[in-house]
């Protein structure tokens, strides 16, 4: 199987995922900020490497990935993407600093990103694993801080092994202040484990 | 001054003098350019993976370096360039993400330059100049009327190979 020739229900069935995994990232989020946060209906597109570039913004744009790699019942990786702005603003939301958006980023801060990084994507992959009963370990997560394009290569190369598209989540958290949060994740399974995911929720 | 030609993952293209070509954010994929600086004709490619025969859904040329390399010496023969005359640059292939286990998936950036090279190798083609591996993504413009390949990445002046 490949994504090439992806049907219709289970393009729904990896909406819903990221539906309810955006879900449970929201309220991991508002937890460690100790703020309300909403999320907007998450987009899930199938698009072509190219048009991944695109939707984050070009593949100059200067962006956080943060990637970790799964095994057990699923093989793949996980990768949750968000722009410069985001991220320094949870920075400042989560560890009270002054920081500008040109400001480098110090130990402290890619700490805290990594964690970040950690609660967004294992809330995502709880509701996954929950979902579709299979269990799925994550690696520690590993953050680069590059140009959109050379980011998004490495998920792009994993999926460039199944075909010429690639499936993507968008998602927006709004906290309710001025601030709003974008944030893109990958999710890329092995094609044994894309089949995996779909039977065990009773797909093909 | 000429026209600047873009390519994206897994795409090629073919230009000539004043005419330029570029290629966006560069990571783990490897941005291959075979020229002539006899006749300033050149082409691009921007290759994602180093083996087509490793891989079921092969058909997108340009996306292994194997077949891309070889479609490109074509394209650029066909479009005047004189066979004996060409040469090559080529850089990306880098680590993004600094993995500390030897999963092999993560690898792919290392393999990819390996694959461009053997694949000029068999065509017989020179390396002048290889910008590869390291952590950094790039963005590469070349210039065919004078064989520069500009590269620039993220915090670092723009140089040129």
């Amino acid at each position: 199987m490949s994504q090439d020739n992806m049907n219709e229900m289970e393009f729904d069935v990896l909406r819903e995922i990221g539906n309810i995994g955006s879900g449970h990232a929201a309220t991991a989020l508002a937890k460690m900020l100790n703020q309300k946060v909403d999320i907007k209906v998450p987009k899930a597109v199938v698009c072509d490497f190219n048009a991944l570039c695109q939707m984050v913004g070009g593949e100059e744009k200067l962006v956080i990935g943060i990637l970790l790699t799964l095994d057990g019942d699923v093989d793949g990786m996980m990768m949750f993407i968000m722009d410069l702005p985001s991220a320094y603003s949870l920075l400042r939301k989560m560890m009270f600093v002054d920081l500008k958006d040109e400001d480098e980023l110090n130990e402290m801060h890619e700490s805290a990103l990594h964690e970040i990084g950690n609660i967004i994507t294992g809330a995502y992959l709880s509701s996954l694993s929950d979902l579709t009963k299979l269990k799925i370990n994550a690696s520690i997560p590993y953050m680069s801080r590059d140009m959109a394009g050379a980011v998004l290569s490495v998920p792009a190369i994993e999926f460039g092994k199944l075909g010429d598209k690639a499936v993507m989540i968008e998602t927006e958290f709004d906290d309710s202040g001025e601030d709003t949060l974008n944030g893109y994740f990958l999710l890329i399974p092995t094609m044994e484990s894309y089949g995996k995911i779909m039977s065990s929720l009773g797909i093909c | 001054m000429g026209i600047m030609h873009k390519i994206g993952m897994a795409e090629l293209d073919v230009c000539k003098a004043p005419d330029s070509i570029t290629t966006l954010g560069l990571g783990s994929c490897i941005g291959c350019v075979i020229y002539d600086p006899t006749t300033k004709i050149c082409g691009m490619v921007h290759v994602m993976l180093p083996d087509s025969t490793k891989i079921r859904n092969n058909e997108t040329i340009a996306k292994f370096a194997d077949t891309g390399v070889k479609e490109l010496h074509r394209l650029v023969i066909k479009a005047g360039a004189n066979k004996a005359k060409l040469v090559s640059k080529i850089a990306g292939g880098a680590q993004m993400f600094p993995f500390k286990d030897g999963n092999d998936m993560l690898r792919v950036g290392e393999r990819n330059s390996e694959g461009v090279l053997k694949a000029l190798k068999e065509l017989g083609i020179p390396v002048l100049a290889q910008e590869t591996g390291g952590s950094v993504g790039r963005t590469i413009e070349f210039y065919p009327e004078d064989g520069r390949l500009l590269i620039k990445s993220v915090g670092k002046t723009p140089y040129a190979v």
